[in-house]
């Protein structure tokens, strides 16, 4: 039957016809060894010393989410400053400086380690049936490294001359010696690099876990869309990180050891000629977008595929094709290493049309994606639990986000619209769709497997609704205002312009955000104090998480169940449904159940 | 303001011209169209085919549709961007709408009724290949008129009117001219570059040590000003009058109240106005490009809305702001 249970041993799982391949643990000795490991350090120990892919997974969560709520009130800071022209709240050195740690700590530090170090490292040996990541203790590295660098980052308000002021992407010469000195940029420039290595590291764990520890069973075409995303969020992590890393080396260079590397020293000539030796300032610019806009879809990747987890679960249909999803992803990462330049296009010093057909053209793809959602959602049978309405918010930012990005992708209209607020609206519209929408229906849909205990689906829902309407009300005014040229990153304004009004509505929206995050601070306690069993698989999910215990156990699994399909725990729970891989669907009356035990 | 509709009148008097015109280009068919034979159904169509190149006639003149919250450009350049955006907004409209309306209809199409699995469909070849195809070919023709457009706003004419080299500072702007005026302000105390209307100026730009942003919102444009490399492009503003700039590049503490204006006139009072500056910077050596009242261009020099400045900026295509002295 096709629904018989295929029992491994670790070792099996670990090397399936490698070098262990003779070494055979019997099950009780198995059981030992994980008995072993579970009276292991407890405690604060545990979590200081852990190589465990689900506490670090948690740690890089936990410490993620404190992250954004920082930032978040650093936001509200920022827009109770502009809800006047002349507001003297803050200084315009201290405005410089909070956004500068809203962007740095929400990008460097939320939403990507968020995705790639926390859920992934969490969810994705899971999904493969792997018992931890394939280099455990690097991971705990990646960890400490990222933390370190967090602390490093925030201390930045406490050194003399407080914290960068030049923007989260530092640009050349600002963030050189002379315009900013004091230690608040070297303290960031440093955070970021050890972040950055934190990145690297699990980009490599990312790529080695899912290259080399699947289960039997589990081929490339059978891995989840989120581990298939992960996968490729980690090649481009490899591609983008190192790149920032060697900048912000050279940066760090410029400012203490006398280089001259994007400095313009000398090059000063009224007469318009030229001198070769001095630096570029534009290199800082190619240089770092060359990693930032991989690094933009390595913030979006992983949520596309928390989505895409979620929305089949809550259609009770298998993702819609599923290999064109795949496909969608590789096509948006091989194009985001070449758009960087459509960050430039007002330098007036790079090829437009190149960039800008490049830039449009990742619309297809994603496209393709969008539409693959819509069509798992067609003919499905829809319930809205707390993760659904999330992944739906997230279809609605996004696809907003997506339609303005499409025209910023056009040079003229960039010129037009260029370091305004109509940009502004654009990236957090991206942003918050998939890093807060995806990223939290991610935490609601995922909360019951990591503590075997569900969150309230009514307060899910109003820290839904409550985010969803201040997400139009605070960005939709940006747009216009944007329009009528406000430029970004100011801290007062023209009062006659008719701008206060806008910024005020937008305003109200970031504070109803700010309020939806209390609910789920308020969830997160219910739920610790009154908490409900969630059981292995409250959702009637698809893929492989869901058949291990809630939470699972040390190296996740005693038992498998067969892998011939992208949703093995669905396979296994609705045996009559089973789908033949790669053909039409079939209807559930017997004749796929055949072929597929066939096949074993 | 965000979506100011077409007025009835301008729509009418749009689809009176088209239809003119269609009748002359399609006249045989139209002739075809009017004969008894066709029945009841004639006119309507005809109706219907007139109304719909009417449509299309105002979608490409563009001028009758809404601004959708942007400026409709006081350049030659900035209008062709505006024109741009009107096309991108309203493909934005129509497959942004589209989408919209297949999300909301699968979710209130498709909310659960019964426990019932549903059909466990996981490819249509057909459609995948559609919604492929399609987004490519939106993406071809958006990118067709990019390069159109774009072509048109970094066009450099080989013998502008006249050159300004702007250069940006902290936190200033300096504006150098063909006969050696130079015209220097810095944060709120908004220096004024002076260009003459429906001539072409060509700008060099550069920075003196940070990166800058020139950018005038009713011109749709913005540059970078950098240090080490020069920037250029040309502007042909097409009405008298002051329209208000700012730097949008993050350039350091007083980045947010870093000024200027533009202010065009006839080419006569632009050559007026550069001899007499000149004269007086000559016998003024040591004004440091600053100038009296009566040659600053700006009526009284200082940004919008920080000095209880009633703003004549701002609303540029006004025109003749305070330009009695200058005659235009």
């Amino acid at each position: 039957m096709a629904t018989q249970e295929v029992r491994y041993t670790v070792t099996d799982v670990i090397a399936p016809g490698g070098a262990h391949e003779h070494i055979h643990y019997p099950g009780e000795e198995y059981a030992e060894r994980i008995e072993h490991h579970e009276h292991g350090p407890s405690g604060i120990l545990k979590w200081l010393t852990s190589t465990d892919h689900k506490v670090i997974g948690l740690s890089y969560m936990i410490t993620a989410i404190v992250v954004f709520y920082i930032s978040g009130i650093m936001a509200l800071v920022m827009r109770l400053q502009l809800t006047s022209p002349h507001s003297s709240l803050l200084s315009f050195a201290q405005f410089n400086a909070l956004f500068t740690m809203h962007g740095s700590l929400m990008l460097y530090l939320f939403a990507g380690p968020f995705a790639f170090g926390g859920l992934a490292n969490y969810i994705v040996p899971l999904q493969i049936g792997a018992p931890d990541m394939a280099f455990p203790r690097l991971n705990a590295l990646s960890y400490w490294l990222y933390l370190t660098g967090s602390i490093t980052m925030m201390l930045g308000f406490f050194v003399a001359g407080g914290a960068a002021q030049f923007g989260w992407v530092a640009y050349a010469p600002l963030s050189s010696a002379t315009s900013s000195p004091g230690a608040g940029p070297d303290v960031w420039i440093m955070a970021l690099v050890l972040t950055g290595f934190s990145a690297i590291f699990t980009g490599v764990n990312l790529c080695g876990t899912i290259f080399y520890l699947r289960a039997p069973g589990m081929t490339m075409w059978r891995m989840p869309i989120f581990t298939w995303n992960m996968l490729v969020t980690g090649i481009l992590i490899l591609i983008a990180f190192p790149v920032l890393t060697a900048a912000l080396v050279m940066l760090f260079c410029d400012r203490h050891f006398g280089t001259h590397i994007y400095t313009a020293v000398g090059c000063l000539h009224v007469n318009g000629t030229h001198m070769a030796s001095c630096g570029s300032p534009l290199l800082w610019q190619n240089l770092f977008w060359f990693f930032g806009h991989p690094e933009v879809y390595i913030l979006a990747l992983p949520f596309f595929g928390i989505v895409t987890e979620i929305l089949p679960v809550f259609s009770r249909r298998p993702v819609f094709g599923y290999k064109g999803m795949v496909f969608a992803t590789m096509a948006i990462a091989a194009l985001s290493t070449g758009v960087w330049a459509h960050h430039m296009f007002t330098t007036g010093a790079v090829l437009l049309p190149f960039f800008s057909f490049l830039s449009l053209l990742i619309a297809v793809p994603t496209g393709i994606k969008f539409f693959n959602w819509i069509g798992t959602m067609w003919h499905g049978q829809l319930t809205f639990n707390t993760p659904m309405l999330f992944s739906i918010g997230f279809l609605f930012a996004f696809l907003m986000g997506g339609v303005t990005g499409i025209m910023l992708a056009s040079p003229p209209i960039d010129f037009a619209t260029h370091d305004t607020y109509f940009v502004v609206a654009h990236f957090h519209q991206v942003l918050f769709g998939t890093a807060v929408f995806a990223g939290f229906a991610g935490v609601y849909y995922w909360y019951p497997k990591m503590f075997g205990r569900m969150l309230r689906d009514n307060l899910g829902k109003w820290h839904f609704w409550l985010m969803f309407i201040g997400f139009w009300v605070t960005f939709m005014p940006q747009y216009v205002v944007g329009l009528l040229g406000m430029p970004r990153r100011v801290a007062s304004y023209p009062s006659n312009l008719g701008w206060q009004s806008y910024n005020i509505v937008s305003t109200v929206g970031a504070f109803i955000i700010g309020i939806s995050f209390v609910f789920l601070l308020v969830n997160f306690f219910v739920s610790w104090r009154k908490p409900i069993p969630a059981g292995d698989n409250p959702w009637d999910a698809h893929t492989l998480e869901w058949f291990t215990t809630s939470p699972p156990p040390h190296h996740n699994y005693t038992h498998l169940p067969p892998i011939r399909s992208e949703r093995p725990t669905w396979d296994y729970n609705h045996p009559e449904h089973i789908v033949v891989p790669h053909g039409r669907s079939a209807r559930s009356n017997g004749h796929a159940n055949g072929k597929v035990k066939a096949g074993v | 303001m965000l979506l100011r509709a077409c007025s009835f009148r301008v729509f009418w008097a749009g689809s009176d011209s088209v239809s003119a015109v269609d009748s002359s280009l399609t006249g045989p068919s139209s002739k075809t169209s009017e004969n008894p034979g066709q029945g009841t159904k004639s006119p309507r169509r005809r109706r219907l085919a007139v109304a719909g190149v009417a449509l299309g006639a105002v979608l490409l003149t563009g001028c009758q549709l809404p601004t959708f919250g942007a400026y409709k450009g006081a350049t030659s350049q900035g209008r062709s961007t505006f024109h741009l955006w009107q096309g991108f907004f309203i493909a934005g409209l129509i497959v942004g709408g589209f989408t919209m309306v297949l999300i909301l209809w699968a979710i209130f199409r498709y909310r659960r009724r019964s426990d019932a699995i549903p059909r466990q469909t996981q490819y249509h070849t057909l459609t995948e290949i559609i919604y492929t195809i399609s987004p490519i070919l939106i993406v071809l023709g958006l990118f067709v008129a990019t390069v159109l457009v774009e072509n048109e706003v970094t066009a450099v004419e080989p013998h502008p009117y006249t050159t300004i080299h702007v250069y940006a500072f902290q936190w200033g702007w300096e504006f150098q001219y063909d006969n050696g005026v130079k015209v220097i302000g810095q944060t709120t105390d908004a220096p004024t570059m002076m260009v003459p209307t429906n001539e072409t100026v060509r700008v060099y730009l550069r920075s003196y040590d940070v990166l800058h942003g020139f950018y005038v919102p009713e011109f749709n444009f913005s540059r970078y000003a950098s240090p080490g490399y020069w920037t250029s492009f040309d502007l042909n503003v097409l009405h008298n009058g002051v329209y208000r700039g700012q730097c949008t590049q993050l350039c350091g503490l007083y980045h947010s109240i870093m000024f200027f204006n533009v202010r065009s006139v006839d080419p006569g009072a632009y050559q007026t106005w550069l001899r007499a500056t000149g004269a007086f910077q000559r016998t003024h050596p040591n004004s440091i490009g600053q100038l009296p009242a009566s040659l600053h261009g700006n009526v009284n020099g200082t940004a919008p809305g920080y000095s209880g400045n009633s703003g004549n900026s701002g609303t540029g295509n006004s025109g003749n702001t305070g330009g009695a002295l200058y005659g235009d």
